[in-house]
């Protein structure tokens, strides 16, 4: 299943992320996962919410700059070797994983995972076939 | 047949320019000569008297005068008639330093929007057009210049100053002006806010625009053509020599002719004062011929460019000066190297940037930096750390290209570089030289 991720330009500077999450705050968009790449400049912030099309327009009102990406959300058992084990399976498929984070699940004993990688749906039927749950 | 203001001027042979630069040189001299004593002493210095001037071809022995000598003889020393005579201040920005004041008789009005009215008949102005003036009304020339011009041509003018762009959007749409008049910094704001408001050039019943004021690059005059769906004019002048029409852009886009009936140029080289042949680039320097109040004798401007007499399609004979290359004072010195800011930005605009930029100039342990800040466009963000980082590589590379400095480039929030609605803040130089 892929998972709209929005992705936001903010700049590193004092006061500009909590200026950015308070949009959200006063627009009651909730944030599902969250990971920041950050350089010495600027950072580039990619939330996972609950209602992506409304919330960029939201965000894009105010005046940021983003992008929304499909990538996949992976859910795997909470126990050693789980998230290893994906890799693996990408990387016998030549598939190359830009970046990934986690997040808790809201079902006990998984984890879960947002993937992005260079091949959406490759990824899918490779981690399916092996039995990992891709989902939204 | 084109659309001229005073044709019997602008379409005048060289012959008959000549013999009216000539008789007004001449007596200009002796009015300045009997009537500013500032002007009295450079010329005794030098050893020059009225009488060695018969004729444009002395115009080189006369002394250059400056800015400098504008501060020094701030606030009346320049004043070249008498105070009751005068009707009119304008005055530079002073961001440079010390402001310089002009003062006009009611004359030097007339013949100053007489300037202005050709450069709008000479974007196709007719009474029927609607002009909205956004440049600056008040000591600023621009409004004033260009409202004096579009009355004399007998448009509807629109006086707005600048500022408040979403109403100068509003009166657009409402009342279908023509022919914007302001500087290309707003006009580019102008479009960017047209946008924003979910409107485009089509909406819009503008055909032209009179832009000036501050340096401009053709892919900046490309982009707001486009954006606002007009041809783009350029416009020159200097409050010191009278305001904007100095100069201006007929339709064929290739130069600005020179009112030459009112100001005589030269080109020089700015280092050692030298007068270079037709064609070559060097430091523009006027003469007033025709001011009472504020006759400047071989101003420096310290615009870079370049002088044309060849033959122009829109039927003018009035010689042409290149846009300025640049200012020899604001032509940045970076590793030993010259740099203009103009270089900078046909760089970004080549790639896909947008003309917001802000060239940070500081030196750590004694090697100077180059930095430059530029405004993201959705276009060019990516969720990839990666694909920003080698975008703001193949920049600097451009630009390492254009100069043969190595800057680093900054990729800032959209909007984050200050911009005011006249001009724009692009050199930051922190050295501490002096």
């Amino acid at each position: 299943m892929e998972v709209k991720q929005i992705s936001v330009f903010i700049e590193n500077k004092a006061g500009h992320l909590a200026e950015f999450t308070k949009v959200l705050a006063d627009n009651n968009i909730n944030i599902r996962a969250l990971s920041i790449a950050d350089t010495q400049d600027y950072g580039i912030l990619r939330i996972i919410v609950d209602n992506p099309d409304e919330s960029i327009v939201t965000i894009k009102k105010h005046g940021y700059v983003c992008t929304v990406n499909n990538v996949l959300g992976v859910s795997i058992s909470d126990t050693p070797g789980s998230f290893s084990k994906v890799l693996e399976i990408l990387a016998e498929n030549d598939i190359f994983v830009e970046y990934v984070y986690a997040f808790n699940s809201q079902t006990e004993g998984n984890a879960y995972m947002v993937f992005r990688v260079n091949d959406n749906a490759k990824a899918k039927a490779v981690l399916e076939a092996k039995g990992v749950k891709v989902e939204a | 047949m084109g659309n001229y203001y005073q044709p019997e001027i602008e379409c005048a042979s060289r012959e008959t320019i000549k013999a009216l630069q000539d008789e007004r040189l001449v007596a200009q001299i002796k009015h300045v000569y009997a009537n500013v004593p500032y002007y009295r002493n450079l010329m005794d210095e030098k050893g020059v008297k009225p009488e060695d001037i018969s004729s444009t071809d002395d115009l080189h022995k006369l002394p250059f005068i400056s800015k400098n000598d504008l501060r020094d003889a701030y606030p009346y020393g320049m004043l070249a008639v008498p105070k009751s005579e005068t009707v009119r201040i304008h005055s530079t920005s002073g961001t440079t330093g010390k402001r310089v004041a002009a003062f006009y008789t009611q004359h030097d009005i007339d013949l100053w929007y007489d300037c202005c009215a050709r450069a709008i008949m000479a974007v196709g102005g007719t009474k029927d057009d609607v002009v909205q003036v956004c440049y600056g009304y008040g000591l600023f020339t621009g409004g004033a210049g260009l409202d004096g011009g579009s009355h004399r041509v007998g448009c509807l003018t629109l006086p707005m100053s600048s500022g408040n762009t979403e109403r100068q959007i509003q009166f657009m749409l409402d009342f279908q002006s023509t022919i914007i008049c302001c500087t290309p910094s707003y006009a580019a704001y102008i479009a960017e806010t047209l946008k924003e408001m979910g409107y485009t050039a089509d909406d819009l019943h503008l055909k032209a625009g009179i832009f000036g004021a501050e340096p401009w690059t053709q892919e900046m005059r490309r982009d707001i053509e486009k954006s606002l769906g007009i041809k783009a004019h350029d416009i020159y002048g200097l409050t010191e020599i009278s305001g904007p029409g100095v100069s201006f852009e007929c339709e064929d886009q290739s130069g600005m002719h020179i009112n030459e009936d009112h100001f005589i140029a030269e080109i020089i080289n700015p280092e050692t004062g030298e007068v270079l042949p037709e064609g070559e680039v060097g430091e523009l320097v006027f003469t007033c011929i025709t001011k009472e109040a504020f006759p400047m004798i071989r101003y420096r401007t310290r615009d870079i460019c370049r002088l044309s007499r060849e033959k122009c399609s829109c039927g003018r004979t009035l010689i042409k000066m290149a846009k300025p290359m640049g200012r020899s004072d604001d032509m940045l010195i970076i590793r030993g190297v010259n740099v203009f800011p103009s270089q900078i930005e046909t760089v970004l605009l080549e790639q896909g940037y947008t003309p917001n930029y802000q060239i940070v100039v500081d030196r750590v342990n004694n090697t100077d930096t180059l930095d430059i800040n530029v405004e993201l466009t959705v276009e060019l963000f990516s969720d990839k750390v990666k694909d920003i980082s080698a975008k703001e590589k193949e920049l600097a590379a451009a630009i390492k290209v254009m100069l043969g400095i190595n800057p680093k480039v900054h990729i800032v929030a959209p909007k984050s570089i200050t911009r005011s609605e006249g001009k724009a803040v692009r050199v930051v130089d922190k050295r501490k030289l002096y």
